[in-house]
């Protein structure tokens, strides 16, 4: 078509169209390009890299000391499990992200594969972490930590809550009174409190209010706290992607001859996902962002092994290095899994026009 | 949407399944109350509320009000809630300015500040808050003591026991009162004008003038109207500290919920319609009206319910004040499970206080929705 202006041009228009654009572009591009600077200064170019080097990171001039990390990059990923293990440790979160970049590939978008799939991750991180199944010697949940740690929670608050969003969607559209009048109740009461204060009853109220030999492990009783809180949001995500499909597919459905249960599951389910499917993603991201919070009830994930490996006397002065460090795994993560969103988002609004 | 009367309408295993559910529910409740004694009992904890009458014994390092290690629960719970408002509100104000800001710079036509706008969302939206928070705290407290303090034109001083302002010096209660009248003058404007613009101003002049007559009624005698902090000997004199717990919590809510709302904004802007704003620049209005009378108020209507959202979101993250030592409610809540063991009673109080807030601030939400709708639209 004459008169479209390329990507190029219309970047170059919005960059420099008047002389007040171009004067704003150079101040602020200015601006970003000298804390750039700084940050490589100070992060590359004046850096000490190896831990033998820690004297250097005492001189007038140098900058980041990564030999913090260098010596401790083991603590922070694995925490407490034991040393001469750490391959499993490493094994088993690898399991779990391939899970995850798998997931993201369209093929494995239906029902039974992606189930497989995700059973199929967990249960690999599950056997190899614990280990006594497998015949290796047995290392308890209290000895887990750090990344690993991190994706276990993530993982296994996904797994479970996914299917129990399902289902309190399920009931809150439901036409049976009883079972609608608890789901609206439970979404709405989880939601309206903070992640922390789920999390803490878990660990510290149900303890008092559970008969011993149901309590479990205090990670067990955080999990499904955290996947509660998880479904409770899932539900509302799915309710719009209930909202989006047009009654006269149930009533198709029906006049095909199949059963309630049949049309849910093959009619309308596939659909319901597919328009959630950028919401819950979203939601995805929020998990592993929001699991940081378990420092606070006691787990060792990996702001703990964080803190942990800057606390002890030698290390104590270069705590910045270490909670860059940790904020860079978090960032990696986050941005890729919410980039990963968007391109999907725009991918389906571009399917449907 | 079906009620009670259907029950004949449904099926004997619909009725059935129902009323499983509702055995399983009471069954639930009544075996947690049994456990719950029994465990109770064991521990030698009397349930009940008595215990808020005793006296804590330990301190916790911030409150509006005078306090003491004497104080009871009640008042250190009221102290706590107090906290959780105070960062609470202050907070989402700061952000809602912030984030305005870089909703609108990220929709802006430059590229320089589209770009700045989204590199901050970037970062600041992908790293965890209590992340952000405990960072901030670290980096705070490294700061120099107060003889090397970093200073800011000799009157603010950022030391590692805080961050010293000069205030207005009036006493505590009567900035308190000054506040409440001005809220009080607020809900009236907004509710007698029409224009919310002219509402918001009148606002501000309002607060502005209460606190002015409060200051000149309660100053003490013969000194200065604003005190500003001097450093004497070791530590600081005057002025006001805003200590570091605060500082960094304040300034991680405000940078991470800024980031969100941010987005909230530049989506609400982004739906505006381009030929109104066309129209706009085509009467000859700078930019800067088209943003203010012509954007900003359309693109309100949608940005105001995930807003909402947002404040509620901000609301609730206060609660990882714990991780630094911020005595926020839930903080206080959970040192007084540790000191007293009245678990459950306490963590009633703690959700007991959260709904309520929550419930307050949806409330004031679908005010705004309201107050917002134009005529004639959906």
């Amino acid at each position: 078509m004459s008169g479209q202006v390329t990507y190029l041009q219309n970047l170059q228009r919005r960059a420099f169209g008047t002389p007040k654009d171009t004067a704003l572009t150079l101040i602020v591009g200015l601006a970003l390009a000298w804390l750039a600077w700084l940050a490589i200064d100070w992060g590359i170019l004046r850096a000490v890299w190896r831990a033998e080097d820690v004297a250097l990171c005492r001189e007038d001039g140098a900058g980041a000391c990564w030999s913090v990390i260098d010596a401790r990059h083991r603590l922070i990923l694995f925490g407490l499990y034991p040393f001469d293990e750490h391959w499993r440790s490493t094994t088993a979160a690898l399991a779990i992200i391939v899970t995850v970049i798998l997931s993201c590939v369209p093929w494995f978008w239906a029902g039974r594969r992606i189930i497989t799939l995700w059973t199929l991750g967990f249960a690999t991180y599950y056997l190899l972490m614990e280990g006594s199944l497998l015949g290796l010697a047995q290392v308890t949940t209290d000895k887990w930590g750090g990344l690993s740690l991190v994706l276990f929670l993530f993982s296994s608050v996904v797994l479970l809550g996914m299917p129990m969003g399902l289902g309190l969607a399920l009931m809150r559209r439901s036409r049976l009174p009883v079972l609608r009048l608890t789901a609206s109740l439970l979404i709405d009461f989880v939601r309206s409190l903070p992640l922390l204060t789920t999390l803490f009853t878990a660990a510290v109220v149900v303890p008092i209010l559970l008969p011993d030999w149901l309590q479990g492990d205090k990670i067990w009783r955080i999990i499904v706290a955290f996947a509660l809180f998880f479904a409770c949001y899932q539900a509302e995500v799915f309710r719009g992607g209930f909202q989006a499909i047009p009654h006269g597919q149930f009533e198709a459905g029906k006049a095909l001859g199949l059963g309630k249960w049949q049309v849910l599951w093959l009619i309308i389910l596939p659909q319901v996902f597919r328009h959630a499917l950028p919401a819950t993603i979203n939601m995805v991201v929020i998990t592993f962002k929001e699991t940081a919070v378990v420092i606070i009830i006691g787990l060792f994930d990996l702001l703990a092994s964080a803190q942990a490996a800057f606390g002890t006397g030698e290390w104590v002065a270069y705590y910045m290095e270490t909670y860059v460090f940790v904020a860079f795994i978090y960032w990696a993560f986050i941005t890729s899994l919410s980039r990963y969103g968007e391109y999907l988002k725009d991918r389906l609004a571009n399917e449907e026009h | 949407m079906l009620g009670w009367k259907d029950i004949r309408q449904m099926t004997a295993r619909e009725i059935a399944l129902q009323l499983g559910v509702i055995v399983l529910i009471v069954v639930i409740i009544v075996s947690a109350y049994q456990s719950a004694q029994y465990n109770l009992t064991r521990l030698g904890i009397t349930s009940g509320f008595s215990f808020l009458d005793r006296d804590t014994g330990w301190s916790y390092s911030f409150s509006l009000l005078e306090r003491s290690i004497d104080d009871t629960y009640r008042k250190t719970l009221l102290i706590g809630f107090l906290n959780t408002i105070f960062v609470g509100f202050i907070s989402i104000i700061f952000a809602t300015i912030l984030g305005f800001l870089i909703g609108t710079a990220r929709d802006s036509r430059n590229l320089g500040l589209s770009t700045a706008a989204s590199v901050y969302i970037q970062i600041f939206r992908n790293i965890p808050l209590i992340l952000q928070v405990v960072f901030l705290y670290a980096i705070l407290i490294h700061f120099p003591g107060p003889k090397q303090a970093y200073a800011l034109g000799d009157v603010i001083f950022m030391s590692n026991r805080g961050i010293m302002v000069p205030v207005f010096n009036m006493p505590l209660w009567s900035a308190g009162a000054a506040a409440g009248l001005s809220i009080l003058a607020g809900i009236v404007l907004f509710h007698v004008n029409k224009s919310m613009l002219r509402a918001a101003l009148l606002t501000l002049t309002a607060t502005v003038v209460a606190f002015a007559v409060m200051l000149l009624l309660t100053r003490p005698e013969g000194e200065p109207l604003i005190s500003v902090p001097f450093l004497k000997g070791l530590r600081f004199r005057e002025g006001g500290t805003i200590s570091v717990e605060l500082a960094a919590m304040i300034v991680g809510i405000v940078l991470y919920g800024a980031a969100y709302i941010g987005e909230v904004v530049r989506g609400g802007l982004a739906a505006v319609n381009k030929g109104i704003v066309e129209a706009g620049g085509s009467l000859g209005l700078s930019p800067f009206a088209i943003w203010w009378t012509l954007k900003v108020p359309m693109a309100l209507r949608s940005i105001v319910p995930p807003l909402g959202n947002q404040w509620i979101f901000i609301m609730k993250a206060t609660t990882v004040g714990v991780a630094i030592g911020f005595s926020d409610l839930f903080y206080i809540v959970s040192t007084s499970i540790t000191q007293s063991g009245q678990t459950l009673e306490l963590i009633g109080i703690l959700m007991g206080a959260f709904l309520m807030v929550n419930f307050a601030l949806a409330q004031a939400i679908n005010w705004l929705n309201r107050r917002l709708a134009l005529k004639g639209y959906g």
